[in-house]
């Protein structure tokens, strides 16, 4: 070795000398790559979100508008309905409008001609179906989607994540159940759209006064029935199948994170004469709750973005009162909503495309990433907030 | 280690470099200062299996009282298998059985069907290798056991804080922050914390299961000496590695090796007249 360096730089007296060599040349071409690959996602990430914010903000900014109450100024795509758009052209300007104000305009046009003696003035509109208005209904049913899924997720996730973990032997029966729940998370969302259609919708128990179809039970000594008549379409249905589809993640998070407590906190626990409840109460769950959270975050993502299992179960392409506009407390459950991902794919494919939709199209998707980021920045503070109080 | 056994006289802390200078251990006086001790714990002909493999083999033994005893033994020998048995600890480990034999505290058989564990773990009290505190502030984690058993009582709290902190020298380091967090204390404070969050419950027993084992020296002998006052109050039984520390701090030392008992007897008698030659090879540091 020695004598072959010195064969080779025979003048130089450094032995640590820089050579070129084939070995550095493959690690320069392989770099190369990898930082191409990471760039041109990096490319690809800033195309995408720039096209949805350079496209979608202008339809936000641009429905900014005054009112005459407090707050005294309101935003017409984040706050309202969905509405028709109208396009017409009068007295000589190209306008639009939508349904609502449409409607004023011309009673107030027809109200002014007849009072001044004049015919009635016929107005020649287009109309575009869900190109005014807003998304209100939307954000608000897909924050109660996530709420309500994620809120099932993580109790019925910790639960068996804990019963996993904490409590089951480790055996063939076990193993099977991991097995069966990690490839749930290998399930494509439609399945689980047609799954909880099939279930939830179609097939759930309910209690109700009167018997419903072939198979039902009385309450006995009650007069109630037992029914297997389903939730329909509704927000318990889709909490179910999303929070389904979500479960593998959850429980298969939890479990790590549980995994994650020293066996130490256990054992001390146990040997102060506490018991295994106890201990995991006081002494487990506290400390892995950072962990369950910041995998929920992406369960979070994948609830409020999943189109398919909510179009069967949940979702509804247009609906005029709010969630909280009910008769009773308990058709709060029992409604369908409109949400965001299926509000997108309804205006992008369910209806005529022109350039009117398009604003619409771009401004959900930007309100839905924002929706989204919002969600997630509050679950990250929450678990920053744990992961501060118990830090080992 | 050599000198503990080719002259009987010489105190092990001479012998020993990292015993620190100013403290010297006798091996321990016999319990020659006390009245003769009661026999608390006793075990009978036990065989104790991890699943189809037999790790304890016929153990016959009397723990005294008051008193310290050590169990040495060279890794995977059994002791800290028996010391865990003595609380149970081992119902946590799957396909564990006792096969054959008992073990009597105060004359009540502690696998007998009437006994629970977690009662009888509040009595018998456990400080582990690994110091684990949890990751509470001081005052919560002495608190433990205590809030466990439902005490709300903040007077009686704070008393038993001071309390148990006091009796684990530790209160004097840590009474102006005691609601900070456990974890932030050295490797020896942790260790003492964990001692004073056992005898908070007041145990009957406490068992050491090599506590000393990932502290300094100075660490150490602050432990050793904590178990020299703890003797007056609790029986202690230590599971050590360190043949310096049976010698320094124990009154009677057990020799186990390969799931046997080996010798059991007056740590005087273990370190300079061991009967079993096997024995007289371990603490003279010739295998293990």
């Amino acid at each position: 070795m020695n004598t072959s360096s010195n064969l080779t730089t025979p003048k130089s007296a450094n032995p640590y000398a820089h050579r070129p060599s084939r070995s550095q040349a493959i690690e320069k071409g392989v770099l190369s790559v990898f930082r191409a690959a990471t760039y041109f996602i990096l490319i690809c990430g800033a195309i995408v979100f720039g096209d949805i914010v350079f496209k979608g903000v202008p339809t936000v900014v641009n429905s900014f508008k005054t009112t005459a109450d407090f707050p005294y100024v309101t935003n017409t795509f984040l706050f309202t309905a969905p509405e028709s758009l109208y396009v017409f052209d009068y007295d000589g300007k190209s306008r639009e409008m939508g349904d609502q104000e449409f409607r004023a305009f011309r009673a107030t046009e027809e109200a002014k001609a007849t009072a001044a003696g004049m015919p009635v003035p016929a107005i020649k509109a287009t109309s575009y179906v869900y190109s005014a208005g807003g998304i209100w209904p939307c954000i608000v049913g897909t924050v109660l989607l996530v709420i309500g899924s994620m809120t099932i997720a993580l109790f019925l996730g910790v639960c068996s994540a804990v019963f996993l973990n904490e409590y089951a032997k480790d055996g063939p029966v076990v193993r099977f159940i991991r097995l069966a729940i990690l490839n749930l998370a290998g399930v494509p969302s439609i399945v689980f759209g047609l799954f909880g259609f099939g279930l939830f919708v179609l097939a759930a128990p309910t209690v109700g006064t009167v018997p419903v179809g072939e198979i039902h039970l009385r309450l006995w000594p009650l007069n109630y029935y037992l029914n297997f008549g389903g939730w329909g379409v509704s927000l318990l249905s889709g909490w179910f199948t999303l929070a389904f589809m979500v479960l593998p993640v959850v429980i298969t998070a939890s479990e790590e994170a549980l995994k994650a407590v020293p066996k130490g906190f256990r054992e001390g626990s146990l040997a102060l004469g506490a018991t295994k409840w106890q201990t995991i109460r006081k002494n487990v769950v506290p400390y892995a709750l950072p962990g369950i959270l910041t995998s929920s975050i992406l369960g979070i993502a994948r609830v409020a973005g999943e189109t398919a299992p909510i179009m069967f179960t949940a979702a509804y392409v247009v609906r005029d009162k709010l969630p909280w506009e009910v008769e009773k407390a308990s058709d709060f459950f029992f409604q369908g909503v409109m949400a965001l991902p299926y509000h997108i794919y309804v205006v992008s494919s369910k209806i005529p495309q022109n350039e009117y939709t398009a604003r619409v199209q771009y401004g959900t998707a930007f309100v839905f990433l924002g929706l989204v980021a919002l969600i997630a920045t509050a679950s990250i503070i929450l678990r920053n907030n744990l992961r501060g109080r118990y830090k080992w | 280690m050599e000198t503990i056994s080719t002259t009987p006289t010489v105190t092990v802390a001479s012998s020993s470099g990292a015993t620190p200078a100013s403290r010297s251990f006798k091996v321990s006086s016999a319990p020659s200062d006390a009245q003769p001790a009661e026999t608390l714990i006793n075990i009978e002909n036990f065989d104790f299996y991890y699943g189809a493999k037999q790790a304890l083999f016929d153990i016959n033994l009397k723990l005294d009282d008051k008193r310290v005893t050590a169990f040495i033994g060279p890794s995977g020998c059994g002791k800290s298998t028996l010391l865990r048995c003595l609380n149970r600890m081992n119902d946590l480990i799957d396909g564990t059985s006792v096969k054959r034999g008992k073990v009597t505290v105060r004359g009540i058989d502690i696998n007998g069907g009437d006994v629970d564990p977690i009662e009888l773990r509040k009595r018998v009290g456990m400080v582990f290798q690994k110091s684990n505190p949890f990751p509470k502030s001081i005052y919560e984690n002495v608190i433990y056991g205590l809030r466990i058993q439902g005490e709300t009582n903040k007077t009686r709290l704070d008393e038993v804080v001071e309390k148990s902190l006091r009796g684990a020298a530790l209160w004097d380091e840590v009474k102006d922050r005691l609601h900070e967090s456990g974890l932030g204390l050295s490797g020896g404070q942790q260790q003492r914390l964990c001692i004073a969050r056992t005898i908070a419950v007041s145990p009957e027993i406490i068992l050491m299961d090599e506590p000393c084992s990932a502290l300094d020296p100075i660490a150490t002998a602050k432990v050793e000496e904590l178990i020299h006052d703890l003797k007056k109050e609790f029986t202690i039984i230590i599971v050590t590695h360190s043949m310096q520390q049976a010698a320094r701090c124990s009154d009677k030392t057990a020799f186990f090796y390969m799931g046997k008992l080996v010798e059991y007897a007056d740590t005087r008698t273990i370190f300079m007249n061991p009967a079993n030659p096997q024995t007289e090879a371990y603490v003279s540091g010739r295998f293990g």
